[in-house]
């Protein structure tokens, strides 16, 4: 089904952006467009969503150039879910940073690059079309290294030095995996792909390309030997970039793996055991780093990677099961993960640092929003009945039925570090006194109820998105089911772009 | 750099330049060229210029600041993508008038969808350029 | 030709990675540069070259006669050149300000000690 109204997401985000370069050094004004904008996107979201959820796959030919030929918009649920999530989150952001970034920074224009980024995303999601998928990357990366580099302390740059290097390369090496696939399909149109892979005689060269995809997702998704870069880097923008870059943009990764895995290379004997490899190296590596830091967002991004080996894993073993796990845990960790990075920030403007050493005392000062932030770690952690329960039962139930024992053990140690550094922060940051001789630098005491409750919703809504997908995890679980069924025959969505094959 | 020949030089390359970027501009539906080129020529022409009178010069030339241009561009550029959509046709579609227009050609919206790039380039070209020359001029001083 | 081309662009990958494994920032720029020339030059060969045809159809044509040049990978090309142009214009003014911050072109001099973090 033809339908113009996929673009709609994509478009809402470069109108808010349009309009707030016009309003250039307006900052009130920029904040009030982009907390409408981002209102909007989530309508928007919400509206692509009960179409595809009810219609099935829409497309659209832009340009109205026949599928395979011209640049072909998908939404598959897969897609869509994400971009509602990723509006949810974009939505929780620039509310967070009307209030929780310095003016210097608006002043600089924060707010239209960040529309930009969220654009980037969204379109990232809806491509179907693998070239373009690297422009709305380039699209994201370049928002994305503005955002980090707004500002300029020096360990900022220093962060954004290594980030920008790292990320030029994976998408070096991404164009690379693309020119050699131009080369032995000569189409660039994912469904079309899915067909033409298949007919190629040098089946070898097919697995060279897509190690190249596998390298290039990777470094921008931060698997095992590849994540250096994000736990020196995410730790130095303010938090509300923090927020987007830490939900966001390794699950860009994420989806770009699954979707080139599921439709284009589908995986292979030794491309699994390549993947669970690295899945179970990325638990263990993240999680020991996770164990040693005492700075919140340091340890906050230790944590991520440690995540991110979970959802490889689910994809390493390639049955419904484990795909299920594998999504659930994807729309889990956006929102959990956007939410850490705000509540740091919260905790930054209460405290005025994020080492652990010198924090404390917060659940003393302010027991509500404590409550609120232990729902959130809660399901980060994973107790039931919580969001991040319910993936991880499913990613079990895969590794133990495929005979995937070493999953398991790394999943469980993954886990039991969360829950161990999660519990450690809880008690250094919330429990214990302050400590003696430091002396507390609050921000938050001293501002007017409206920027505090600015400051508090964003983390709120996220909070209540979470608990409904907890709570309420059997409507996930539904559209989970239907999400892997459609990524394991890709049939209908190859129909879906191209026409009924014969 | 300050070169008297190249000075009185620029005096008749600028506009020449722009004059070709323009030209560049509006070929780029049948043939080589395009808003890209275009705009970089353009900018390239306004180079020219910092080089030989100082990068002051140049920006008393422009009058407005070059990342006035970005927004303008990105929203000519952004209406002639969605304005098909309202027809019901998908996004980006080309839409022409019947009758080609002396001078000019046959118009069309991507003609503003290449307008609204060459806008952007000039802007993005030239704030970065000013940025970095600027800094440069701060830091001798 | 595409020989030469095959060489060529094993060098610039090669170089490309040598640069971008040095300590100095600009030659990482240069690298990362020198790889991104590598990766277009790469598509055009896989593209297939056509030699001395463009990638334009007579108008009249109603049926391709004539050999032509494939389109894609130029468009391709030229869309990366675009965006490498942006980033490379935006390294540029980073890594300038990173030099006018610690006054040394050694990435090594940026590192900052965990307890200096906020």
């Amino acid at each position: 089904m033809i339908d113009n109204y996929i673009l709609a997401p994509v478009f809402i985000h470069l109108f808010t952006a349009i309009a707030q370069l016009m309003a250039w050094r307006k900052t009130v004004t920029q904040r009030v467009m982009s907390v409408i904008g981002s209102s909007l996107g989530v309508l928007l979201a919400i509206r692509l969503f009960t179409k595809v959820y009810h219609s099935g796959i829409l497309t659209m030919n832009s340009s109205n150039w026949d599928a395979p030929f011209g640049i072909v918009f998908v939404a598959d649920l897969l897609s869509s879910t994400l971009v509602l999530i990723t509006s949810l989150a974009a939505l929780a952001v620039s509310l967070f940073s009307a209030t929780g970034l310095s003016r210097q920074r608006m002043l600089y224009g924060y707010f239209p690059i960040f529309h930009f980024l969220v654009m980037g995303l969204n379109g990232a999601f809806l491509t179907g079309d693998i070239f373009n998928l690297y422009v709305w990357f380039e699209v994201i990366i370049i928002s994305s290294f503005v955002l980090m580099t707004l500002g300029g302390r020096k360990a900022q740059l220093e962060g954004a030095v290594k980030y920008m290097a790292m990320n030029i390369l994976a998408s070096t090496f991404f164009l690379t995996g693309i020119g050699i696939l131009y080369g032995i399909t000569g189409t660039l149109n994912m469904a079309d792909l899915a067909l033409k892979i298949k007919l190629v005689e040098n089946q070898s060269l097919v697995g060279i390309t897509a190690c190249f995809f596998l390298i290039g997702f990777g470094i921008k998704s931060a698997v095992f030997p590849l994540y250096y870069w994000l736990p020196s880097s995410y730790h130095t923008p303010p938090s509300a970039v923090a927020a987007t870059f830490g939900g966001l943009l390794t699950k860009v990764g994420i989806y770009a793996i699954i979707r080139v895995f599921s439709l284009i290379f589908i995986p292979d004997e030794f491309t699994k055991n390549l993947l669970m490899a690295l899945a179970i190296l990325t638990i263990v590596t993240g999680s020991l780093g996770a164990l040693i830091k005492v700075n919140i967002r340091r340890l906050f991004s230790y944590l991520i990677v440690c995540h991110i080996g979970f959802m490889v894993g689910g994809i390493a073993m390639f049955t419904k099961v484990a795909l299920m796990g594998t999504i659930f845990y994807l729309f889990h960790d956006i929102l959990v993960k956007t939410n850490m990075f705000l509540i740091a920030g919260l905790i930054r403007q209460m405290r005025g640092t994020m080492n652990m050493k010198s924090l404390g005392g917060l659940y003393a000062q302010y027991p509500k929003i404590s409550l609120l932030i232990a729902i959130v770690l809660f399901s980060l952690v994973g107790i039931p009945p919580l969001s991040g329960f319910w993936p991880k039962v499913y990613l079990f139930q895969a590794s133990f039925t495929n005979g995937q024992y070493i999953f398991a053990a790394a999943l469980i140690l993954g886990s039991f570090v969360t829950l161990y550094t999660i519990a450690n922060m809880w008690s250094e940051v919330f429990w214990k006194d302050v400590p003696a001789g430091v002396e507390v630098d609050n921000k938050f005491e001293p501002m007017p109820l409206f920027r505090k409750i600015l400051l508090v919703l964003p983390i709120g809504l996220l909070g209540c998105v979470t608990l409904y997908v907890g709570l309420n995890a059997e409507a996930i679980i539904v559209l989970v089911d239907k999400i892997s069924d459609q990524l394991i025959s890709t049939q209908p969505y190859i129909e879906a772009v191209l026409g009924k094959q014969n | 750099m300050k070169s008297p020949i190249l000075q009185s030089a620029t005096k008749y390359l600028l506009p020449i330049l722009l004059l070709f970027s323009f030209f560049l501009l509006l070929r780029g539906h049948y043939y080589p060229g395009g808003g890209f080129v275009g705009g970089l020529v353009a900018s390239i022409a306004f180079v020219l210029h910092s080089f030989a009178n100082g990068t002051e010069a140049t920006m008393k030339i422009l009058k407005h600041k070059p990342l006035s241009l970005i927004p303008v561009g990105l929203a000519i550029s952004t209406v002639s993508v969605t304005i098909p959509m309202l027809f019901g046709l998908p996004a980006m579609t080309g839409l022409w008038l019947e009758e080609p227009i002396p001078v000019i050609g046959m118009i069309g919206s991507s003609l503003f969808f290449d307008l609204g790039v060459y806008l952007v380039v000039i802007g993005v070209v030239l704030t970065i350029l000013f940025t970095i020359s600027l800094n440069n001029l701060e830091e001798k001083n | 030709m595409e020989l030469l081309l095959i060489i060529l662009i094993g060098l610039l990958y090669g170089a490309g990675v040598y640069l971008i494994l040095r300590r100095s920032m600009v030659k990482l720029l240069l690298g990362i540069m020198l790889l991104g020339s590598g990766a277009n030059i790469l598509i055009f060969l896989l593209g297939g070259i056509t030699k001395g045809k463009p990638p334009v159809i007579d108008e009249k044509a109603k049926l391709f006669q004539d050999i032509f040049a494939d389109p894609i990978p130029q468009a391709l090309i030229l869309t990366a050149i675009v965006i490498s142009f942006a980033l490379t214009a935006f390294a540029i003014v980073l890594l300038k300000r990173v030099y006018a911050l610690v006054n040394s072109d050694d990435l090594d001099d940026l590192n900052t000690n965990e307890e200096e973090d906020i």
